[in-house]
């Protein structure tokens, strides 16, 4: 194989996975470290493939703490880096999750969920990790996740996971599901000029002016690579502007606060959707990853019947979207949940509802994904 | 201060608030000094060693030292090394572990650094105890032993770090203690030189826990008994297990040569022409 970079747009066929990993590269990213395990192994066997002609690094390691400890490591070391797996790998990775958002290592995380809890459902479907990758990780500390429908999205999300890791100087779980992964279907790829790629802010003073974790007043401290001349200290402990232990309160409140804010700051900017048939809609769809296509099917086909309702797909899970999801729960008289879980997303949809409009869930477990036929009849339902 | 600067100052952090967190009689304190003066006669920059930690006493080293310095999580130092070291092959990767650390939650981390042979020189501060948490036992706390977790006498048995780090594949392995100050320097010096995964095994007394455990209620006598139960490991090839029973073999335990991932990945590299 040899490297792809295209000049000009391009239209291939591409399984999920490999459009993750083309949208990696297209990234920058320079290192991959993982640990095999389905649904996400493609993932992994692509970039060993792919980085070496690309002048990268693949590494594979004894486990998924590993992994991401290795890919922590080679984002202080400069290069841009990640790291895929499933859920119970993405449970090991929780501790080293906490790390990142603590330390400030930008990274890439993806999470190509089946079924659980547990071992569950290897080569299945599912949406069970969506509060684990907001919630998963010990501590308080905010996170950004995204979640692509299809294998468009897979590269898109890819490449501006990356771009907010960098630009945030944080962890970033891109979470798929099996079937995104999987499925394999035309992808136009942009050319690398239409690619918009961010690089995580340099410092620019001498090294010995330089504090790590001096906030330049963006909430966004400069970021100096290991090696390059500005010796300084990373820990996971709460630590001062340069970067030593410290439990002063004072400093402890300033990191948390400038941990928080520095995305908050920005949620007005972190509004990722689509929305479709969504005018004058009286029921609204929510959905996010692969169920977002069935339920896309499912509103077309309601339309054709007359029925008024629209879909609304979340491409950014965390921080949740409010400001999008909360006129659309004050101009509907129902919105609809699908998800492939017991109710994660759905939670807070009801949380920002506040008595708005009535919320419907519909939840599917068995491995299957959710048919449009499925995701029809809670619309026709919801007009009865 | 006017006047000449003793040496190891320039490796220390001037702006780090000082004292270090170690209990008065700790080990870790000459280990440092040793490390620095490994460093110092080894002509490296301070630019290009890159020092990385675990959790616990021994943890608590890099802050320090005025390197590029990483305090990771309990056990994973060596797979945040792996990372930095490969992103930045030109550096002088160094971790610095506990016998906790390194051989019980990282323990996994260890055999396979050593079986990939990354260009890493790992010094494990064995103390036989979990010292930072208050004398727990440790992987490689003595059968038999009464500590914080083991009342009524340890149940399990230790491991031998150097002799794990040896069968999984590592190309160098050393043991020194720190009552050996000068040897533990020439091999901690030896081990950075070495290409590939180099382990030097510092035996070092926790006062604190260990001294409590054991009736040797001071530093003094602990570095005693490190003078007493040591034996070269020339001499111990001499000896009977039984008569080295209990004691502490130290110098260089391994030293051969295997290429390094970095090494045979460089190599990938100029075939895929990058």
């Amino acid at each position: 194989m040899s490297p792809q970079k295209p000049k000009t747009a391009e239209r291939v066929l591409l399984q999920g996975s490999e459009a993750c990993v083309r949208g990696a590269i297209a990234a920058g990213c320079k290192f991959y470290a993982g640990y095999p395990i389905t649904p996400a192994t493609e993932i992994m066997e692509l970039m060993s493939r792919r980085l070496p002609l690309e002048g990268g690094v693949f590494i594979q390691m004894e486990d998924e703490i590993a992994s991401i400890g290795a890919t922590i490591g080679a984002s202080l070391g400069g290069m841009k880096a990640m790291t895929a797996t499933s859920g119970p790998g993405f449970s090991l990775m929780q501790e080293h999750i906490s790390f990142a958002a603590m330390a400030e290592v930008p990274c890439v995380i993806v999470n190509v969920m089946r079924g659980g809890p547990s071992t569950g459902l290897p080569t299945r479907a599912a949406q069970g990790d969506v509060m684990q990758a907001r919630w998963g990780a010990h501590g308080d500390h905010p996170i950004l996740v995204v979640a692509p429908s299809s294998a468009t999205e897979f590269f898109d999300l890819t490449v501006k996971a990356f771009n907010l890791a960098e630009r945030y100087r944080s962890p970033v779980i891109v979470l798929a599901d099996e079937v995104v992964a999987h499925t394999r279907e035309s992808v136009t790829l942009p050319s690398v000029d239409e690619i918009e790629i961010e690089d995580r802010p340099k410092p620019t003073m001498p090294p010995e002016w330089y504090s790590p974790y001096k906030d330049p007043g963006t909430g966004i401290p400069p970021m100096a690579a290991f090696g390059d001349g500005y010796r300084f200290h990373v820990t996971g402990l709460m630590h001062d502007i340069n970067g030593y232990p410290t439990d002063r309160q004072d400093e402890t409140q300033e990191l948390m606060m400038r941990l928080f804010n520095k995305i908050s700051k920005d949620f007005h900017l972190l509004q990722w959707y689509d929305a479709y048939e969504d005018n004058e809609a009286e029921v609204m769809v929510i959905a996010y990853g692969s169920v977002a296509r069935s339920a896309l099917q499912a509103v077309r086909q309601a339309r054709e019947k007359g029925l008024p309702v629209g879909l609304l797909k979340l491409k950014m899970l965390w921080p949740f979207m409010r400001r999008t999801v909360i006129p659309y729960l004050q101009s509907s008289r129902k919105v609809i949940v699908p998800e492939m879980n017991m109710g994660q997303l759905s939670r807070e949809v009801k949380r920002v509802n506040q008595g708005a409009c009535e919320i419907v869930t519909l939840n599917k477990v068995d491995g299957r994904m959710l048919t449009p036929a499925e995701i029809l009849a809670s619309i026709e339902e919801a007009f009865e | 201060m006017n006047g000449r600067q003793h040496p190891i100052h320039q490796y220390l952090r001037s702006s780090k608030r000082f004292p270090h967190v170690w209990c008065p009689g700790c080990g870790i304190g000459i280990l440092l000094g040793a490390l620095i003066r490994a460093i110092d006669a080894n002509g490296y920059s301070k630019d290009d060693i890159a020092l990385i930690s675990g959790i616990g006493c021994a943890g608590r080293l890099p802050v320090y030292l005025d390197f590029n310095t990483l305090h990771t999580t309990h056990g994973r130092a060596l797979t945040f090394a792996t990372g930095i070291k490969l992103a930045k092959p030109d550096m002088q990767v160094i971790t610095v572990m506990g016998d906790g650390d390194a051989a019980s939650i990282g323990g996994n981390h260890l055999i396979h650094s050593a079986r990939r042979n990354i260009d890493i020189t790992a010094i494990v501060v064995n103390n036989q105890i979990y010292g930072m948490t208050g004398g727990q036992a440790s992987p490689t706390t003595p059968f038999g032993l009464t500590t914080a977790s083991s009342p009524y006498g340890h149940l399990e048995h230790p491991f031998d770090i150097s002799k794990l780090v040896e069968a999984a594949g590592a190309v160098f392995v050393a043991r020194s203690t720190v009552y050996h100050a000068r040897a533990l320097e020439k091999l901690i010096s030896q081990a950075m030189k070495k290409k590939g995964f180099s382990v030097v095994e510092v035996m070092s007394p926790c006062v604190t826990h260990y001294g409590k455990m054991t009736g040797m209620a001071s530093a003094v006598e602990m570095m005693q008994w490190q003078k007493d139960n040591t034996v070269s490991a020339a001499k111990a090839q001499e000896m009977d297990s039984s008569a080295l029973e209990g004691r502490i073999v130290t110098g260089v335990l391994v030293d051969i040569e295997k290429p390094t991932f970095h090494e045979e990945h460089a190599r990938l590299w100029a075939e895929a022409g990058k």
